[in-house]
């Protein structure tokens, strides 16, 4: 084995190195949002618990962050739904057109965003829709759908086909077996393709920027807020999202590396 | 083969076949598909009109009537040479930036750490905890951590990297360097899921057989996660060449630092060019079409899914 090694410390100590970089503007975020700042959130001032006490007092940081979990709520409903209901149908049936559902599937991940934004903003456009929190919703669904698609199929594909003909042996009725067998063992991957596709939109900017007209959501806050110098109350949300997303990945790890155990044990 | 696909034709109308299992089918796959064409098909296809069409005449701004200008692309080729040039240098650049951080880092978290599973589980979290903080505020951040005032470009005046009058924010190395940071993340896992597979048995019987490490990287551990430097390759590049927020003044770019996406932006946004916007849109989407159907050639499109 050690003969492989590229020298005993070199990797470890690189890797630690290429993660610490990682966390520096996660940290620098962090920081700053307990700076005692005026308007800017430039020079550290003294630290402060304020902002995050009184984060709505800075004008629109609330209502934006309020839009973007009514549109992340929302978009992944309906992209979880769709999604989910595409990647059934492309492991369990076989249809002639596969290849191109596959490639229709996929060729949204691979357009950049400001194509796909570009794109449904000249559609809207060209159909006379007024922009705002309906067209933003639209497009974060477009988007999301494929990769709820890419990550619910892997579930099925590992899903034993035997449980359901038992379930149909003993009596269950298509839609039984479904709600009873089915549903539940795809639920880790249901939830997992819905956390993603909150993720994907609650931190989307490009795509809402061409298609949101007046509605404001927090990154296009931040963006907009950026010439002027960006709040701390924005580093407050940005904190505080980033600490519950970390805290509901790291239970779902153990939760996860726990089944793994009991199954290895199998 | 991603383009063979074109050749089925049909759309999801060919899955009504009279079994009952295609009904089922059917069912599951036309609200998708629809919603799809809806908003994915038809936008790309009205992208295309608008590249093409001509002012109307009237003067006012943002109104143009339908027509067949070609020439609208080789006007915006001309036009923006240097923003085409950016998107696609930088994307590049920064790609091979991003796959020489993340090889070594996705190596050892997916071979050397495997016994240690809690490691393993750590750094991983650490290397998506990125996606979990506002894209721009991570960006703005390291705006501010070299800002012109900043103790980082004070230090590097001093020892004379930079120049005295000399600063990081607005040039092209600062808006690929946080295209780098930004999509190290989409490089990483890809390369992960593939090294986490390697049979590190196959590069110890390239050792018996007297290769040298170097020779046992290169012939045996490269070709074998080949699949996943491709898929990271291309989930870096993509979104880093039609990325606008990097290279943004009110970011890390200045005035000569535009990429294809400030100008887009720009032009949609702001001036309602719509024509012009569009005929870069579907440049840049074409240009990337052919890089995917390159790499689909190679690996096809189920392992692009």
């Amino acid at each position: 084995m050690r003969r492989f090694s590229l020298g005993r410390y070199t990797l470890p100590v690189y890797s630690v190195i290429a993660i610490v970089y990682l966390m520096i503007p996660i940290a620098y975020t962090f920081v700053f949002s307990f700076n005692d700042s005026l308007k800017t959130n430039l020079i550290w001032r003294g630290f402060t618990f304020d902002k995050w006490l009184n984060v709505c007092q800075q004008q629109g940081v609330c209502e934006a962050f309020g839009n973007s979990i009514l549109i992340g709520v929302i978009s992944t409903i309906l992209a979880t739904t769709l999604g989910t209901m595409i990647a059934i149908a492309l492991v369990r049936y076989r249809f002639k057109a596969r290849s191109f559902v596959s490639l229709l599937i996929f060729l949204p991940m691979a357009t950049p965003e400001v194509v796909l934004g570009a794109g449904l903003a000249s559609q809207f456009f060209s159909m006379g829709a007024a922009k705002g929190i309906a067209t933003i919703i639209i497009a974060h669904v477009m988007f999301c759908m494929s990769f709820v698609v890419v990550t619910v199929k892997a579930r099925v594909a590992s899903l034993d086909p035997a449980l359901e003909e038992a379930g149909r042996d003993l009596y269950g009725s298509p839609a039984q077996v479904f709600w009873k067998i089915t549903f539940p063992l795809l639920m880790p991957g249901i939830l997992s393709a819905a956390l993603l596709s909150f993720a994907l939109s609650f931190d989307d900017f490009i795509i809402t920027n061409f298609n949101s007209g007046p509605a404001m959501t927090f990154p296009k806050y931040v963006y907009t807020a950026a010439a002027r110098g960006i709040p701390a109350e924005a580093n407050v949300v940005g904190s505080a999202v980033f600490l519950l997303a970390i805290a509901i990945v790291v239970t779902v790890q153990v939760r996860g590396s726990v089944k793994a155990k009991r199954l290895a044990k199998r | 083969m991603a383009f063979a696909a074109f050749g089925h034709g049909g759309g999801s109308a060919s899955a009504a076949a009279p079994t009952k299992k295609s009904k089922v089918a059917l069912f599951l796959l036309l609200p998708g598909l629809i919603y799809l064409g809806l908003f994915f098909m038809t936008p790309l296809i009205s992208l295309i009109i608008t590249s093409l069409e001509v002012p109307d005449g009237s003067g006012v701004m943002g109104s143009y009537a339908y027509g067949f200008a070609i020439e609208n692309y080789a006007k915006v080729v001309t036009e923006f040479w240097p923003q085409i040039s950016h998107s696609f240098g930088y994307a590049l650049i920064a790609t091979v930036g991003a796959l020489f951080i993340s090889y070594p880092l996705a190596y050892f978290i997916g071979v050397k750490a495997r016994r240690f599973p809690l490691i393993q589980g750590l750094m991983l979290t650490l290397v998506i905890a990125p996606f979990f903080i506002s894209f721009l505020l991570r960006t703005f951040a390291w705006k501010q951590i070299f800002s012109n005032e900043s103790p980082a470009v004070h230090f590097l005046q001093q020892v004379g990297i930079l120049g005295a009058h000399d600063y990081l924010v607005g040039t092209p190395f600062m808006v690929i360097f946080g295209l780098t940071y930004n999509f190290i993340p989409f490089m990483t896992l890809p390369l992960y899921s593939i090294l986490e597979r390697l049979d590190v048995r196959l590069l110890e019987a390239s050792s018996d057989l007297y290769a040298s490490p170097a020779t046992t990287f290169r012939k045996v551990t490269l070709p074998l996660t080949a699949p996943g430097i491709i898929s990271g390759t291309l989930l870096t590049f993509i979104p880093i060449a039609g990325d606008y927020v990097n290279a943004s003044g009110d970011f890390l770019g200045g005035t000569k630092t535009a990429m294809i996406g400030n100008v887009v932006e720009s032009r949609f946004l702001v001036l309602n060019d719509y024509p012009t916007a569009s005929a870069l849109s579907v440049l840049l989407m074409g240009v990337i079409l052919l890089l995917v159907g390159f790499y689909a050639k190679r690996s096809g499109t189920e392992d692009l899914l």
